[in-house]
């Protein structure tokens, strides 16, 4: 348990890895570069928890209760959403790319030039 | 080079890093053995210092408020890139509406999703609001209320009423709204330099008790602009993308 | 360095919070894996939605509540309708080459 989270995180990150470089179709590149931005998560978090502490929130408890780091909940949660949009323009290129070569299979984007 | 190649090219470097990852984590203190000084410090004094009760959204908008301003124009960069790239080729390759719904047999939307989706459009608002609004006193915040925002709007073009969603988020409007939301969170930094105190000082009241809608200052202030950058920004996406599709349901 | 868990109405105890928290994160592991060795793009949609659901409940597992509602609305909402959406683009360039290619095929073929 001390170190299973961090281990899942690198399973996660070398299955989407794997996805991406036999990947035969854009879209399908696209989700597993997803995937591999959400193995970034479980590490941020998994490094600030607290075990026996609760949410960083103080509307309803008191002020000195052990709580989890809220640094890296900062940073995960302005990650997931900025990321979002990033993936986004990154479908508009593969919507390009579509129109101007007619094809999304990446093996084959390569060797069309000119 | 060769696909098999390059798979086992991967699977040699998939192997070393993981190696490599395996051996750092032997350093580390185990998993909820937290060490580090920073967050204990942050949430002993967050209430104290901004009377925000959210010590998420304090450290988000006040303590690191800077990060949250690039990654808040990392956003406002990747709509306008969606926005320019899906306008190159528009006066080339488009044909007229008529056509394009013609073979593509859509079938009517069910009473069933109309109704349902209708009837959420309007509390979905009211909860995106909520959420934007709440940022200093309880989980909620800026990013994830206008991200519940622009869900209303899709529920809208879920419905079927595809004319009906283009005339509620006009492309100018959804512009002007998404820039005022960027440009008010600098501008909110920018007032505090020009009452000669560091950028993004809270130079707000601080209200009276942590925890209520009023106080902590800029914070709440931030996540309102905050809240109407990212709902304009994917409203404005995702209606790119619908134009390209251009498929107009049958009785709209 | 353990900590004193201090009794909230919040708090569980620390063991079950161990069993939820293993069983949740192998339940992602599966997920990514899931996701990835789907190849069809339009399944992998619909794959991808429900595996943001399950970060969502790890992160509620992880004392996060507002990365939870990030992930929930984004991954489970908006990703899959930007992603769908693109796919509809391209399958429906595709039909009308197809249609055209054929249409002068026939148009070829009469002569």
């Amino acid at each position: 348990m001390a170190f299973f989270p961090f281990v899942v995180v690198v399973w996660i990150l070398a299955v989407g890895l794997y996805g991406m470089v036999t990947s035969r179709h854009l879209m399908h590149l696209i989700m597993c570069l997803i995937v591999v931005q959400s193995s970034t998560y479980v590490l941020l978090l998994g490094v600030g928890y607290k075990t026996g502490a609760v949410a960083p929130y103080f509307f309803d408890i008191p002020v000195h209760t052990p709580a989890v780091d809220p640094v890296v909940q900062a940073l995960a949660l302005t990650d997931v959403v900025v990321e979002a949009a990033v993936t986004a323009l990154l479908l508009a290129f593969a919507i390009q790319a579509h129109k101007r070569f007619g094809t999304l299979d990446p093996h084959e984007l390569v060797q069309l030039k000119g | 080079m060769s696909s098999r190649a390059r798979l086992w090219l991967f699977l040699a470097g998939m192997a070393g890093l993981a190696a490599c990852y395996l051996w750092g984590l032997g350093g580390l203190p185990g998993f909820g053995h937290y060490p580090g000084p920073y967050g204990d410090i942050i949430n002993r004094i967050a209430v104290g210092q901004t009377n925000a009760t959210g010590v998420v959204s304090a450290v988000n908008f006040e303590y690191r408020g800077f990060d949250t301003v690039g990654e808040e124009f990392i956003l406002f960069a990747a709509a306008t890139g969606v926005a320019t790239v899906l306008r190159h080729l528009r006066g080339e390759r488009e044909r007229p509406a008529r056509d394009e719904a013609a073979d593509r047999d859509a079938p009517p939307t069910s009473s069933a999703i109309r109704l349902s989706t209708l009837m959420l459009a309007g509390p979905t608002v009211v909860l995106g609001w909520w959420l934007a609004s709440h940022a200093q006193t309880t989980p909620s915040g800026g990013f994830q209320g206008g991200i519940v925002l622009a869900t209303a709007f899709i529920l809208i073009y879920l419905a079927g009423q595809f004319l009906a969603f283009k005339r509620f988020s006009p492309v100018d409007v959804t512009d002007a709204v998404e820039a005022v939301g960027a440009g008010g969170f600098a501008a909110v930094g920018v007032t505090a330099v020009a009452m000669g105190l560091p950028y993004l000082t809270n130079f707000l009241g601080l209200g009276s008790k942590p925890g209520a809608v009023s106080s902590s200052g800029t914070i709440a202030l931030i996540s309102f602009f905050v809240g109407m950058e990212v709902a304009a920004a994917f409203v404005l996406m995702i209606s790119e993308l619908l134009d390209q599709t251009l498929l107009i349901g049958q009785e709209s | 360095m353990a900590v004193q868990a201090v009794v909230t109405p919040y708090s569980v105890s620390p063991g079950l919070m161990d069993v939820l928290q293993v069983t949740i994160l192998v339940l992602v592991a599966a997920g990514a894996t899931a996701v990835v060795l789907t190849r069809d793009p339009v399944r992998q949609v619909i794959v991808l939605s429900g595996y943001g659901l399950l970060m969502a409940v790890l992160f509620l597992a992880f004392q996060a509540p507002d990365v939870t509602l990030s992930e929930l609305t984004v991954g489970a909402v908006a990703l899959p309708i930007l992603l769908m959406l693109a796919l509809a683009k391209v399958r429906k360039a595709d039909s009308v080459r197809d249609r055209e290619r054929d249409g002068e095929r026939h148009g070829k073929g009469d002569k």
